[in-house]
């Protein structure tokens, strides 16, 4: 139905102008399309975040602007907006300015790979996976720019911690993305989730495959900045870290691309361990919209997973958070290599 | 279509290499060079070669660069904007690079290229074969090399961390 849709959209687009024009316009669509997508994914998982942690601390979290307070986020986004952008004295004004910019377009970039459901995936190349590491590798320079351009101690400090930190965590959610590839063979994404249709590939991987999951999850945790490894803007030392002298929209950038990187990071472990937006024993492979739907569960699923993570463990210090990765996650990431590798070879996966 | 883009890519390339560095504050130069880096990875990503666009990205973008503001942030008094080079100095910089450009342009102007026929998406488990047969094609004996290389790179850089600490503690 959905694909109806777009070759409508198209023969429309074609019988009004050339097909170059037609061409880019489509792309200027997609683009909108997901900027849109972006924005509500951002607003949704915010208020979803404050219904967590009321949830776990026994109270309602927002609950007037809206059902369920649904439209708080979009209340807290139009003062966001009307704010007065400030920054501080003697700070790199160009370089503060372009900063939050670097995040965001990442995570943007990102969000394409993700496959929605079998229709809708906007950009799905042979080394999906690994386009979509590379991506990600280049917003912490936002992070950095940030805390340099600031002109602030916490924030430089924040800065620092982030550059630590992001570039530990990248190995292992690297590393446990090339173990579950090795099991799949393939780094195209609607390949892996294709691979999938008679069983998960956390079934199918079993042992490496759940050290692996394991891993992604502290990883991705640490990767996405949310406690129990937030120590880049940990309230009670740094102020708020990186982004202190953010404000107004310059500010809300930070915060949807930290959402955002949420959801790719509980996206890209749907696509590798649960099928992607496969329903299970495939109930659903006839109705066209089905997909979307079960990605969908599938990533609330995982994001509820991070959430309660964040609403459960107290900080780590940056030495614990050092230890945790070079002593312990990557030496087990690399035997799980080994491991899966072995698995794989004699046939012992299902 | 191509053609305008990789125009677009091209003259940000130059312009950003071009402030790279002429200016004088280390950390725009970094950005800017970070910009070329880029567009480099957006012209393989223009020709279809997806796995060299990403490499190009993840190595230099993402390493490199983020190795380089780390360093540069450790460095003291990097507000300050760099000193101003001799002018005989900037004056054999800038022919240098001047005979090295025209060399180039030279050996592109005198070579007779040929349209490419097929343009054909690479797809990484050639790539990934290529890499590992010692055959026809293959690069077994450089990706070795380079991997010995790393390790040496990465032994030397512990070796080189623990005697300071070795000393302090004596």
């Amino acid at each position: 139905m959905i694909l109806n849709i777009f070759t409508d959209i198209h023969e429309l687009l074609l019988g009004l102008m050339s097909e170059e024009a037609a061409h880019i316009l489509e792309l200027v669509l997609i683009a909108a399309g997901y900027l849109g997508i972006f924005a509500i994914l951002g607003l949704l998982l915010v208020w979803l975040e404050r219904r967590v942690a009321g949830f776990f601390q026994l109270r309602l979290g927002p609950n007037r602007v809206g059902p369920m307070g649904l439209f708080q986020t979009i209340a807290d986004a139009l003062k966001l907006v009307s704010k007065e952008l400030t920054g501080t004295v003697k700070a790199d004004m160009q370089l503060y300015k372009l900063a939050p910019y670097f995040v965001i377009t990442t995570a943007l970039m990102s969000l394409a790979l993700i496959p929605f459901s079998y229709e809708i995936h906007a950009f799905d190349i042979n080394i999906g996976l690994f386009f979509l590491t590379s991506v990600s590798s280049i917003g912490v320079i936002g992070i950095f720019l940030a805390g340099w351009a600031s002109n602030n101690k916490y924030s430089l400090i924040g800065g620092m911690r982030t550059g630590i930190q992001m570039i530990s965590y990248e190995l292992s959610v690297g590393m446990s993305i090339v173990t579950m590839v090795v099991l799949a063979g393939t780094l195209q994404i609607s390949e892996i989730v294709e691979i999938q249709k008679d069983g998960w590939l956390i079934f199918k991987g079993h042992i490496p495959a759940l050290i692996a999951f394991m891993v992604f999850m502290i990883a991705g945790t640490a990767e996405s900045n949310r406690t129990p490894f937030d120590l880049v803007e940990a309230e009670s030392e740094l102020g708020a870290g990186f982004h202190t002298e953010y404000s107004g929209m310059n500010f809300a950038y930070y915060f949807l691309a930290e959402f955002v990187n949420l959801f790719i990071i509980s996206s890209v472990a749907v696509v590798l361990f649960f099928g992607g937006w496969l329903s299970p024993f495939g109930i659903t492979d006839s109705i066209p919209f089905a997909g979307l739907f079960w990605f969908g569960i599938k990533v609330v699923g995982v994001i509820f997973i991070f959430m309660w993570f964040r609403w459960t463990f107290p900080r780590f210090r940056i030495d614990q958070l050092l230890t945790l990765e070079w002593k312990y996650l990557l030496p087990i990431n690399i035997v799980n290599i080994v491991l899966m590798a072995l698995m794989v070879w004699l046939g012992l996966t299902f | 279509m191509e053609r305008i883009i990789f125009y677009i890519i091209s003259i940000l390339m130059i312009v950003f290499a071009v402030m790279s560095v002429s200016n004088r504050n280390i950390m725009r130069s970094i950005i800017y060079l970070l910009f070329v880096l880029i567009g480099i990875a957006g012209l393989y990503f223009m020709v279809q070669f997806y796995f060299l666009g990403a490499v190009q990205l993840t190595v230099y973008a993402g390493g490199i660069i983020v190795l380089y503001v780390n360093s540069i942030m450790l460095v003291e008094k990097i507000n300050n904007p760099l000193d101003v080079t001799k002018f005989w100095k900037r004056l054999l910089a800038g022919a240098i690079a001047t005979t090295g450009a025209g060399l180039t342009l030279v050996a592109i102007w005198s070579h007779n290229f040929k349209e490419a026929t097929v343009s054909k998406e690479i797809g990484i488990n050639e790539i990934g074969k290529a890499f590992l047969s010692y055959g026809d094609k293959g690069y077994i004996l450089p990706f070795e090399v380079i991997s010995i290389l790393l390790l040496a790179a990465m032994v030397g850089a512990i070796v080189i961390a623990k005697t300071n600490k070795v000393k302090e503690s004596n």
